[in-house]
């Protein structure tokens, strides 16, 4: 599927997950979290940063990793990105969605 | 009319037992529902209790006498030492798969916002003190406080 996003054709899948994070930039997270009714704060981009670095180096994210990352605590996790933490952060990263139960 | 098609809103878990597979169903559920942005309450009765009991939380076992998945006839189940065989070698296995133990189980529930509630009658029946509790129980309630706090569409109760 491909999707117009800050003004680019990006593929996504059909729950709206980054395909290719090659077509990912700020521009395009920006809108992705509009579109999560989030407003990005810089605590919110040092957030992003790590899960897409975690994603480069092919770690498998989870609730309980994201809470020892010392980057984030769960609380605040779930204060930056409500209701749905990994998914809606992941979306707006442009990684694919965590398969993970914890 | 349903306009939420049916989309679960709050998860209401009962936890009445405290073998370890009974725990953890219960807190992988209610985390897993946060997950999702669904509320989530875990109300801790009977054995379930245990759970949140700071002194036996860390020492809670895999039920290996009545289990038939565990694959054990129930005379070597019930052999000294079984349940906590079966527990070591289970929680290793947990470890791999990014389970938590009890403790920090119950900090992410916490801090992910799950509500927690102690029953009061099992409290009561077991000569429970506050101080016996995890720090992270909102309160103790009785069952009919829960079923108040059960109110609403899309809540979904579950009994394990």
């Amino acid at each position: 599927m491909e999707k117009t996003i800050a003004g680019k054709t990006i593929a996504v899948n059909e729950e709206g997950y980054l395909t290719d994070f090659s077509q990912w930039d700020e521009s395009v997270g920006k809108e992705l979290a509009t579109e999560a009714n989030i407003d990005l704060t810089p605590r919110h981009w040092e957030v992003l940063k790590y899960l897409q670095k975690e994603q480069q180096n092919q770690i498998a994210l989870s609730i309980r990793r994201v809470g020892k990352s010392g980057v984030v605590d769960i609380k605040e996790f779930y204060s930056l990105f409500p209701n749905a933490p990994l998914k809606t952060s992941t979306k707006i990263a442009g990684i694919p969605k965590p398969a993970s139960c914890i | 009319m349903n306009e939420d098609k049916g989309k679960i809103k709050k998860m209401m878990i009962i936890l009445s037992k405290a073998s370890l597979e009974n725990v953890y169903a219960a807190f992988v559920l209610a985390n897993g529902a946060r997950m999702e942005g669904i509320e989530s309450e875990l109300f801790f009765t009977f054995f379930g209790l245990e759970a949140i009991n700071k002194k036996k939380m860390d020492s809670l076992h895999i039920a290996t006498v009545g289990n038939p998945a565990m694959h054990m006839p129930t005379m070597i189940g019930g052999l000294p030492g079984m349940e906590a065989l079966a527990t070591t070698m289970m929680k290793k296995e947990m470890e791999k798969v990014d389970m938590p133990e009890i403790p920090e189980f119950l900090d992410i529930l916490y801090a992910s916002g799950v509500k927690m509630w102690a029953c009061k009658l099992a409290f009561d029946m077991f000569h429970y003190k506050e101080e016996d509790l995890y720090e992270g129980v909102d309160d103790i309630i009785t069952v009919g406080d829960f079923y108040k706090r059960s109110e609403g569409e899309g809540v979904h109760m579950l009994f394990i």
